[in-house]
């Protein structure tokens, strides 16, 4: 193992996505893994592109967001360090469905996507244990979107 | 609640058993007298006798001393609570009928003057009237002023209460006059008031004192005790003085003492009385089977039947909530807060924001059996029913409390329910 | 008039007139008032009369409108200034229209302070997490003042805030004074972002899994409309806070503010007197009941 991956390995392991896995798994993904940082304001990837990785975050702010005409891009939802960004990669036909922009110099570890299904069907252990934190992530999002939808702040119309 | 043991006793409802937080307050009533045995303690020397004249003196003495005598008269087919001018006015010869939903006088071959259990109003409608002015504020060079009602309160002479009526005016009192912030209207009221109780020798069909250890016999809480004797020829009150007002009242009536016969007859009078109630309440675990029962389906079927008009909140003598209206003249100079009786069977009740908390017939109906008779305790160290059965005898669709809490408890009730 | 002698109800609830009418609002003027929003105002007022006790942040007081009504509003100001008393409230009615119109120079009426507080006192030594969903921040904002005033009786201070969108936040000037301290966090989220908005977007218990204290040695705080209670209070659960260091400030129809009224019932608790703060063991069983 080289210096570079087990330097990725010791961050992998420390990254609250990866809490708990078991370290020949964590060893596994370092080999799929690299480290990388942008400035605010990069585009991490587009709606419609090909879903070719994923990001463990460990700094900075991204906003996850879609293009309307005529209008600012819509924001749908922050993640930020220590969350894992993009689930498209994980099913055919891997496209991204919204698109990802940094909003704060951001740094994260890089994990490409068609090694990673490789293991997982190498592996049913592994991969059971991934999808198993995929969809814990997924149930998170999805109940923080159902509140949103009930308008959780101010649930009296105002006044006219 | 340290105060208490320094308080005569008084008919306080038997807590039930309550949730850990009420423990203490709950342990701090478990001594006070069982009312359905409270006459044997009485000793012969501390009771006299009067004559129906007797007591017509009683209530005039009472008015002559400035209290505003109200009592119970008949009026529009049922023994209601008013001010009266006389002793001639309460409702001799008269008793009732109730049931689930039913309630008609009878005349009786006698001229028995309580012998009519309780009617539709409790007391509350002179402690805590049904509307009233709390203050009055005038706009004015800083803003407003805010003046108290210029009216004195009244002294009213309470007379012939039933002990199941001294106990929830105890439980009142708990609520509204010895808390941290007591109500200074009730209280004033209160404070001022003169009771004369009257044990009861002829409940009705709905009631349930005993079994809560709310009655039939007055043991606190009154200045003057009557005991109604009409056998035959005779037709006598047995009077016993609770407080210094009432030592000092009894003297000057026409009376004769009290003989061993008399006692015993008094004595056989509430006896009885206790063995004929109407109905029966199991308090026993009533806060924790409540609790257990908040997502019962059974409050739906009550649902079906309860209409939610309110009534058994009107006539209930412990129901105690109230809302205020904020209101000015056309000129808008003079705003008024005034406070009326309120129902938690109302809408409007439980409005937060945008809608009501209890929008539903069953929630409403679950809120209030479960504050009568579970989170009262832990309220207020009290239990909040005194088995009056007011609410049995006044509900138009025949909702019997003690049916429910039956059903609840999963079985048919005893003596009585639908 | 005789009957000087004690009566059975004298000796029972003690002679009548003593102590004040709790009813009886104490007037004061408006002397600031700020548009903290398009519909929500923090007014300064000071006392005409006698001024109300001191009171603890968490604790309300009844708000009165000339001849319009009253409303129960939590305090939000500085509890050490106690010649001024601040509260924050947001025009959704005929009553708080009319407050939020009161400006300087307009007389008010002010009962209270009621009902029990956050209890700062309890949370010596240990993380505060004060957690916020829109105006649910005014409440909150006085026991933080509280402990910047002790700062060194706490070990972490957190903020979460939850607004719906830029254009809510209130306490601008306050959010960012404490985002500059170097001994606070302060985390911000809306539910749509907005043109110039470089923060974070979802629902402030998103914020929960990540925010910077200790679940072992932390006090949480919340404030917010009921559901907010119930999902913050799950998140918290889930970081592994006990319920019992878990505190929820709630609201029921008020009239009275003392107990005597009987509106504010939520099972066993009178919010008015047992609240408006309780810990999260305690209304856990009673917060999941619906229509209770």
């Amino acid at each position: 193992m080289t210096d570079e991956v087990a330097g990725i390995a010791t961050r992998l392991a420390k990254h609250p996505f990866l809490a708990g896995m078991p370290d020949v798994h964590v060893q596994a993904l370092a080999g799929l893994a690299r480290l990388q940082r942008w400035p605010a304001d990069t585009r991490l990837f587009s709606e419609h592109r090909t879903a070719d990785r994923f990001f463990l975050l460990e700094e900075g702010l991204v906003y996850i967001e879609m293009p309307i005409p005529g209008q600012e891009d819509m924001v749908l939802e922050t993640v930020r360090g220590g969350d894992v960004l993009g689930w498209s990669w994980l099913f055919p036909p891997y496209v991204w469905h919204f698109s990802a922009l940094t909003v704060a110099p951001t740094e994260a570890i890089v994990l490409a996507a068609a090694g990673v299904r490789e293991r997982c069907e190498a592996s049913p252990e592994f991969g059971y244990d991934l999808i198993r934190r995929v969809a814990g992530v997924a149930i998170q999002r999805l109940h923080a979107v159902r509140l949103r939808l009930m308008n959780l702040y101010d649930p009296t119309p105002p006044r006219r | 609640m340290v105060a208490d043991s320094a308080s005569p006793e008084t008919c306080r409802p038997r807590t039930p058993t309550t949730t850990e937080g009420a423990a203490a307050r709950a342990a701090a009533l478990a001594d006070v007298a069982l009312a359905d045995v409270a006459l044997a303690d009485v000793a012969l020397a501390d009771v006299v006798v009067l004559s129906p004249p007797g007591l017509a003196a009683l209530a005039n003495a009472l008015i002559g001393d400035g209290y505003r005598l109200v009592g119970p008269t008949v009026r529009s087919e049922a023994v209601v609570l008013e001010e009266l001018e006389s002793a001639d006015e309460l409702p001799w010869g008269w008793d009732v009928d109730a049931d689930a939903g039913r309630y008609r006088l009878r005349r009786r071959a006698d001229r028995a003057v309580f012998a009519h259990a309780v009617g539709p109003q409790p007391w509350k409608r002179f402690l805590l009237p049904p509307a009233s002015l709390l203050w009055r504020a005038r706009r004015g060079e800083s803003g407003f002023s805010v003046d108290p009602p210029e009216d004195p309160l009244p002294r009213y002479a309470l007379f012939g209460v039933r002990s199941c009526d001294l106990a929830a005016i105890a439980v009142q009192d708990r609520v509204l006059a010895t808390s941290a912030h007591p109500d200074s209207g009730y209280r004033g009221r209160r404070a001022r008031s003169f009771v004369v109780a009257a044990d009861c020798a002829t409940p009705a069909g709905t009631c349930f004192c005993s079994s809560l250890g709310c009655g039939p016999a007055a043991a606190g809480g009154y200045d003057v005790a009557l005991t109604e004797v009409v056998t035959g020829e005779e037709h006598l009150f047995l009077a016993r003085a609770g407080s210094a007002a009432g030592d000092a009242v009894l003297p000057r009536l026409p009376s004769r003492p009290a003989t061993p016969h008399d006692l015993d007859a008094a004595r056989a009078v509430v006896g009885e009385a206790a063995q004929r109630m109407g109905r029966r309440l199991d308090p026993d675990g009533l806060p924790e089977l409540l609790a257990a029962h908040r997502e019962d389906p059974h409050w739906n079927e009550v649902a079906q039947r309860c209409l939610s008009c309110g009534n058994c909140t009107l006539v209930c003598p412990t129901c105690f909530c109230t809302t205020v209206v904020d209101a000015t003249d056309v000129t808008g100079t003079v705003a008024e807060r005034r406070r009326h009786w309120d129902s938690c069977f109302d809408l409007d009740f439980s409005y937060l924001h945008a809608g009501s908390v209890r929008a539903s017939t069953s929630a409403r109906y679950r809120h209030w059996i479960s504050h009568k008779l579970g989170t009262w305790p832990e309220q207020f160290g009290t239990a909040g029913c005194v088995g009056c059965g007011r609410c049995i005898t006044w509900c138009p669709v025949g909702i019997d409390i003690t049916a429910e809490i039956a059903a609840l408890r999963g079985g048919v009730p005893e003596g009585g329910g639908l | 008039m005789t009957a000087v002698t004690e009566s059975a109800a004298a000796d029972l609830v003690g002679s009548a007139d003593s102590g004040t009418d709790p009813m009886v609002p104490h007037r004061y003027r408006v002397v600031r008032r700020r548009l903290e929003t398009r519909d929500t105002v923090t007014q300064l007022l000071e006392p005409l009369d006698e001024p109300i006790p001191a009171f603890a942040p968490g604790q309300f007081a009844m708000l009165y409108a000339f001849g319009v009504g009253e409303v129960p509003i939590s305090m939000s100001g500085d509890p050490s200034r106690v010649e001024l008393l601040q509260h924050t409230l947001r025009n959704v009615g005929a009553v708080t229209g009319a407050l939020c119109a009161a400006r300087p120079g307009a007389v008010i009426g002010v009962r209270g302070p009621f009902g029990t507080s956050w209890d700062l006192n309890s949370a010596y030594g240990h993380d505060l997490v004060f957690i916020a969903g829109g105006i649910g921040l005014a409440p909150l904002r006085s026991a933080l003042l509280q402990a910047l005033s002790q700062r060194e009786r706490y070990r972490r201070l957190v903020l979460l805030l939850g607004v719906r969108n830029p254009d809510e936040l209130m306490f601008r000037k306050d959010l960012r004074s404490w985002k500059g301290l170097f001994d606070v966090d302060v985390e911000i989220t809306v539910d749509r972002g907005a043109p110039g908005w470089r923060g974070q977007v979802g629902v402030v218990t998103t914020l929960l899994p990540q925010a910077p204290f200790d679940p072992d040695n932390a006090v949480a705080f919340v404030c917010g409309p009921e559901v907010m209670l119930r999902f913050t209070a799950l998140g918290l659960s889930q970081r592994g806070v006990p319920a019992q260091r878990i505190r929820l400030s709630t609201e029921r129809n008020m009239k009275c503010g003392v107990g005597l009224c009987g509106h504010c019932q939520l099972g066993p608790v009178l919010v008015c007197r047992d609240g408006p703060v309780f810990s999260y063991d305690r209304l856990a069983p009673l917060l999941h009941v619906r229509e209770l």
